[in-house]
């Protein structure tokens, strides 16, 4: 059942030779986070490639959200090692401000800001962090709406709009900021099914530009159809990490199958 | 118009009808016993005198301005004030601690002590320092002690708005990139402000009555001119009249509040 820590590292890091680069742009080592005595992850080690999607699943509480709000520097990890490109973004005290610049992160339940319009919303952080002039912020969200079928609802405010827009907005938002790694927390569970279609899309948009994506997600028919690689998290442990054709055909794992009978049944 | 709108129709003007008749039985009540009352006639002629009044009104309403000039001036010193001590008591780094313990003080120090004590001991207390004109004015003194208490009470309104507004807006703003202060500025702050304003406007109301306090270490405002013309004429009709005003400008801020708090009601469901 249970594997060597030892063990996990070299499976972890076995990119798809399509994606093979000098450097991973995210490098994971033995990543640890508890909240009072519970290990919600526990251990992970795992490398991104540049350019690659990675799905991570696994039950509700498995360690897939807190995962990402540890990439984001939302959460400090306990023990274990973030690089992002060569640099590491663990060390205790580091300022987050510069790392999340760079990797962006989208919510469950989008977490716009209700006072502002839609277009506030997207051009508050390029003009107060990335210091763009507001004229230069506006032009730039201009073209992310347009791109995502949005260019309508810039002076709206988000609660005028369904929870599709809601959430492609969240990612605008997150995009208007250029950052070189997208994390997308569980993005369309908070959706009505009829919804789920239209935020899809725009990831699938994203890929298709080369963004570097980690994709926490209930959506299995999506991360079999998208993912370069899908890590299967189990009570914050990576149980196994493999492409989206072996992971949901021929998983090597016992837990791996158990989990994912139990959810393709439903 | 169908069946059910009839129906509903005539169910709102039964209880119309309903609710006028019974105000009605209950007004006719107390006119027929309160004059029962065996020192009816004295209070009538000392409270409720038609031509003292029309003869005080005048002056009172001049004396008025005083209060609202009070309440204008202290009105944004005491929003400023709260909004500081507010975020005081917001910091989160060990190197300004020492603004967590003023905020904490200050709230407990103005909140604990009655408005007239603070507006007796500051009202007096400073004047008596010997300070140059216009520094000896208990009419200024008077108006500080009225912002420290109520930029007090205002505080732990903004303070506890700000804590309302749930963590996931900050970790937005967080991931985004934003400082500290950013976040406070342009996320927090507008929507702790936003929902409290209901709870901010009652004690705007309470302020314009609390003015009058004022009346006891000197500036002739309303109360006092009241005060006045009652030991002149030995009749209390001008407080009556004093009260009058004071309603004029409570009731329908009153209103406007409930309105406010109602508004946001329908909002959340």
């Amino acid at each position: 059942m249970t594997r060597s820590n030892d063990e996990l590292p070299a499976s972890a890091r076995a990119v798809p030779e399509s994606l093979v680069n000098e450097l991973p742009r995210l490098r994971l080592e033995s990543v640890s986070k508890c909240f009072d005595e519970v290990t919600v992850c526990d251990q992970i080690t795992l490398d991104i490639a540049v350019g690659e999607m990675l799905c991570l699943i696994g039950a509700s509480g498995s360690g897939k959200s807190t995962l990402l709000r540890c990439l984001n520097l939302l959460e400090p990890v306990d023990d274990g090692r973030i690089w992002l490109d060569n640099t590491e973004i663990s060390i205790p005290g580091l300022d987050p401000g510069p790392v999340r610049k760079r990797i962006g992160i989208v919510f469950q339940s989008f977490n716009l800001f209700p006072h502002m319009t839609v277009m506030d919303n997207i051009t508050l952080a390029p003009k107060r962090v990335l210091q763009q002039e507001p004229e230069q912020a506006q032009s730039v969200a201009r073209t992310l709406l347009a791109q995502f079928g949005l260019e309508d609802k810039a002076k709206e405010y988000p609660d005028r709009l369904s929870g599709g827009q809601q959430q492609r907005v969240a990612i605008v938002r997150a995009l208007a900021m250029k950052p070189e790694v997208m994390l997308l927390d569980e993005i369309t569970s908070a959706l009505d099914p009829e919804l789920v279609g239209e935020v899809l899309d725009v990831v699938r948009a994203l890929k298709g530009q080369g963004m570097t994506i980690v994709l926490a997600t209930h959506e299995m028919s999506f991360a079999r159809e998208v993912a370069d690689r899908v890590c299967f998290l189990d009570k914050g442990k990576v149980v196994e990490v493999a492409p989206p054709e072996v992971m949901f055909s021929n998983p090597a794992q016992q837990r791996t199958q158990q989990f994912l009978r139990r959810v393709l049944q439903q | 118009m169908t069946p059910r709108q009839r129906y509903e129709q005539s169910e709102r003007r039964r209880s119309v009808i309903v609710a006028a008749v019974s105000l009605a039985a209950v007004g006719a009540v107390l006119a027929w016993l309160v004059p029962m009352a065996p020192g009816w006639e004295a209070v009538k002629r000392s409270f409720f005198n038609w031509p003292i009044l029309v003869k005080t009104f005048p002056t009172l309403l001049k004396a008025f301005m005083l209060d609202v000039m009070i309440f204008a001036w202290s009105l944004p010193l005491i929003i400023v004030l709260a909004l500081v001590i507010a975020l005081c008591r917001n910091v989160r780094s060990a190197a300004l601690f020492p603004l967590r313990v003023f905020g904490a003080f200050y709230t407990d120090i103005f909140r604990g002590v009655p408005t007239i004590l603070l507006v007796y001991l500051i009202g007096f207390g400073i004047p008596g320092l010997g300070l140059p004109r216009p520094w000896n004015s208990p009419y200024l003194w008077g108006t500080v002690a009225l912002v420290l208490t109520y930029s007090a009470y205002v505080a732990e309104v903004l303070r506890s708005g700000i804590e309302s507004v749930h963590a996931s807006q900050r970790s937005a703003a967080h991931s985004l990139g934003l400082s500290e202060a950013d976040t406070m500025r342009y996320v927090v702050l507008p929507q702790a402000i936003r929902r409290q304003i209901p709870a901010m406007m009652n004690f705007v109301i309470a302020l314009q009555k609390d003015v009058a306090l004022l009346s006891f270490i000197g500036p002739v405002e309303l109360l006092r001119q009241a005060n006045v013309y009652k030991s002149l004429m030995a009749n209390f009709t001008p407080y009556v009249g004093a009260a009058i005003i004071f309603l004029c400008v409570t009731i329908p801020a009153t209103r406007y509040t409930d309105h406010l708090l109602a508004k946001q009601r329908a909002q959340r469901s």
